[in-house]
């Protein structure tokens, strides 16, 4: 029980697997039909044994579609923290090691993105590079990179003023070596923790713009556009909108509660 | 505190050049995603003209900021009408919707996080924390549905949606507060555990004073500071949690307004709507800062 949370973890990043994997492939689950297929005789149907958690406004299996869904929030979650950790982190990093006008630069920009709150400016540029799921990456890598820059940046600041570092720079060490070999492995674990929190966020994220339907576009299934479509019909089909947002519920709440775990574990404080 | 005022325009010029440079992030030509296919040259050629698109960037910059000036936020390309105008109509009901959020989530956060502090480590404490985890796990559009089928379809306490009768906001206020209060909660409990440890605290127990007094009188003074800045910069974050409440319950406010513009890729607005919310974020984040400092007797006396 006490490691539940890396259980609900790891059951959607197998449901995620498979998802990607009947999506790909264009095969169902035995039993079960596929994500798209449309069944205008059973609209809207009630959990039964030939679609465990009912079907859709168009007749789609919404457990199968949960499933499509559930890859495509992990892909894009896992995708957009892979990016914007490496660049965060290599900006962060040059910021506070070199200090002076890169850092003053880096920091007016990320004083800028930081003055949209929450999901606006992500929306603001989903609205203007218009949907799709390319487009829904590239919105969520160009806001999601601050957080990662300013963390690296403190740490670097700090870190550089450590006397192992001042050695390595008396020793004629490199400025990459000092970087990658002296400062970067302290940073690992609060970059960690920060990342798992980040995925957490993503996942709203992605949901959220997907829900406006700046995201994912039909037919392919996102958790967030299946609330939408789900709350159009929550009087007469409320199990469509309950299964989606407890898959959703548990995943990020399971994700959120690993991140606390890491960072007790790892010892890391966070400023926010 | 002059440092802070002049601190915040890099950050405001930096909003607007964003905020102006998002039209022409738009693959390809935006006169032509704004207007469709069927569009004539001359009807091309005259939207170019009016939005200024066929000048140098620069120009077009200095020319956006001389409007905002004469808070001339353009016309929408969907209905003609004048931005600040549908700005005025919306933002109040945005506002009021906010109020009621932040109060809700002042009245359930303040105590929880008090209880919960007061109570570490004991069931009121565990109780707490899974509550504010768990709601900290239901963005909007989850929570938003949940409460609505719960207290509108089920129960038939509340209107479902729309902004009829007084009663009707109550349901997006919930879901925007709820999610605040969870926050607050959190942040109460930390601040006020930290507090209780001072030594001011001890010497106001050891002089006898009634454990009441003890927390609310001295203890929740100084735990109530670092709550202050999270509150502000949760107001802020309201705006943008608007979006997608306000979408949910066909709410009038600005935050339908940005998606209706984004559906009807309707570019000034949207611009508009992003500009007024982030640049009230950064306003509501001023104010913080300064009544921080004068609620906190180590700045006020230090500056």
């Amino acid at each position: 029980m006490k490691h539940w949370a890396g259980y609900v973890v790891l059951f959607w990043l197998l449901a995620a697997l498979l998802g990607l994997l009947l999506s790909v492939s264009g095969l169902a689950l035995p039993g079960f039909a596929q994500a798209d297929q449309i069944d205008l005789s059973h609209l809207l149907a009630l959990p039964d044994s030939s679609a465990w958690l009912g079907r859709d406004d168009l007749g789609r299996d919404i457990l199968s579609r949960l499933l499509e869904g559930a890859s495509v929030a992990l892909s894009v979650a896992l995708v957009v923290t892979s990016i914007t950790l490496l660049f965060g982190t290599l900006l962060g990093l040059l910021a506070g090691y070199y200090g002076g006008w890169l850092d003053r630069l880096l920091m007016q920009i990320t004083d800028v993105f930081l003055a949209f709150p929450g999901i606006l400016l992500a929306i603001a540029f989903a609205a203007v590079l218009g949907p799709g799921l390319l487009n829904l990456v590239m919105a969520l890598c160009l806001t999601s990179w601050v957080g990662y820059a300013r963390l690296t940046r403190v740490q670097a600041l700090s870190l550089r003023q450590r006397q192992h570092v001042q050695a390595a720079e008396s020793l004629g060490a490199s400025v990459p070596r000092i970087l990658l070999r002296h400062i970067l492995p302290l940073l690992a674990a609060p970059l960690l923790v920060e990342a798992t929190y980040g995925i957490a966020g993503l996942v709203i994220a992605e949901a959220s713009l997907s829900f406006l339907g700046l995201g994912i576009q039909a037919p392919h299934a996102s958790w967030g556009s299946m609330l939408r479509d789900g709350v159009r019909y929550l009087l007469v089909a409320p199990h469509y909108v309950l299964a989606v947002g407890f898959s959703l519920m548990s995943l990020v709440l399971a994700v959120n509660v690993l991140g606390d775990r890491l960072r007790d574990a790892l010892d890391v404080r966070r400023s926010d | 505190m002059l440092k802070r005022l002049l601190g915040v325009l890099p950050v405001v010029f930096g909003v607007l050049l964003l905020t102006f440079l998002l039209v022409h992030l738009v693959p390809g030509d935006p006169v032509e995603v704004m207007l469709g296919e069927s569009a004539t040259q001359a009807d091309r050629a005259g939207l170019r003209a009016a939005l200024g698109l066929d000048q140098p960037l620069p120009v077009q910059f200095g020319h956006y900021l001389l409007q905002l000036t004469q808070g001339d936020f353009g016309r929408s390309i969907h209905s003609g009408a004048d931005i600040a105008g549908l700005l005025a109509e919306r933002l109040p009901a945005t506002l009021r919707l906010a109020l009621l959020a932040l109060a809700i989530a002042v009245l359930i956060g303040l105590p929880l996080g008090i209880l919960a502090a007061l109570h570490a480590r004991r069931w009121p404490d565990q109780l707490a924390t899974i509550a504010s985890l768990t709601l900290s796990a239901m963005p909007h559009f989850w929570l938003g549905p949940l409460l609505m089928l719960l207290f509108a379809l089920w129960l038939g306490w509340l209107p479902v949606s729309g902004m009829e009768g007084r009663w009707a906001m109550v349901l997006p206020a919930l879901t925007l507060g709820f999610g605040l209060a969870a926050i607050l909660t959190r942040m109460t409990r930390a601040s006020l555990l930290e507090v209780l440890h001072e030594d001011y605290v001890r010497t106001a127990r050891a002089k006898g004073l009634p454990e009441r007094q003890v927390i609310l009188g001295h203890a929740m003074r100084a735990a109530l500071l670092p709550v202050v800045t999270v509150l502000g910069l949760q107001l802020g974050s309201l705006l943008a949690g608007a979006v997608i409440t306000e979408t949910i319950f066909s709410w009038d406010g600005i935050g339908r307004l940005l998606v209706e513009s984004i559906e009807k890729r309707d570019y000034p607005v949207t611009q508009a709507c992003v500009l007024v919310i982030a640049l009230s974020y950064v306003l509501v984040n001023l104010l913080t800062d300064l009544v921080y400092a004068r609620l906190d007797p180590r700045i006020r006396f230090a500056s």
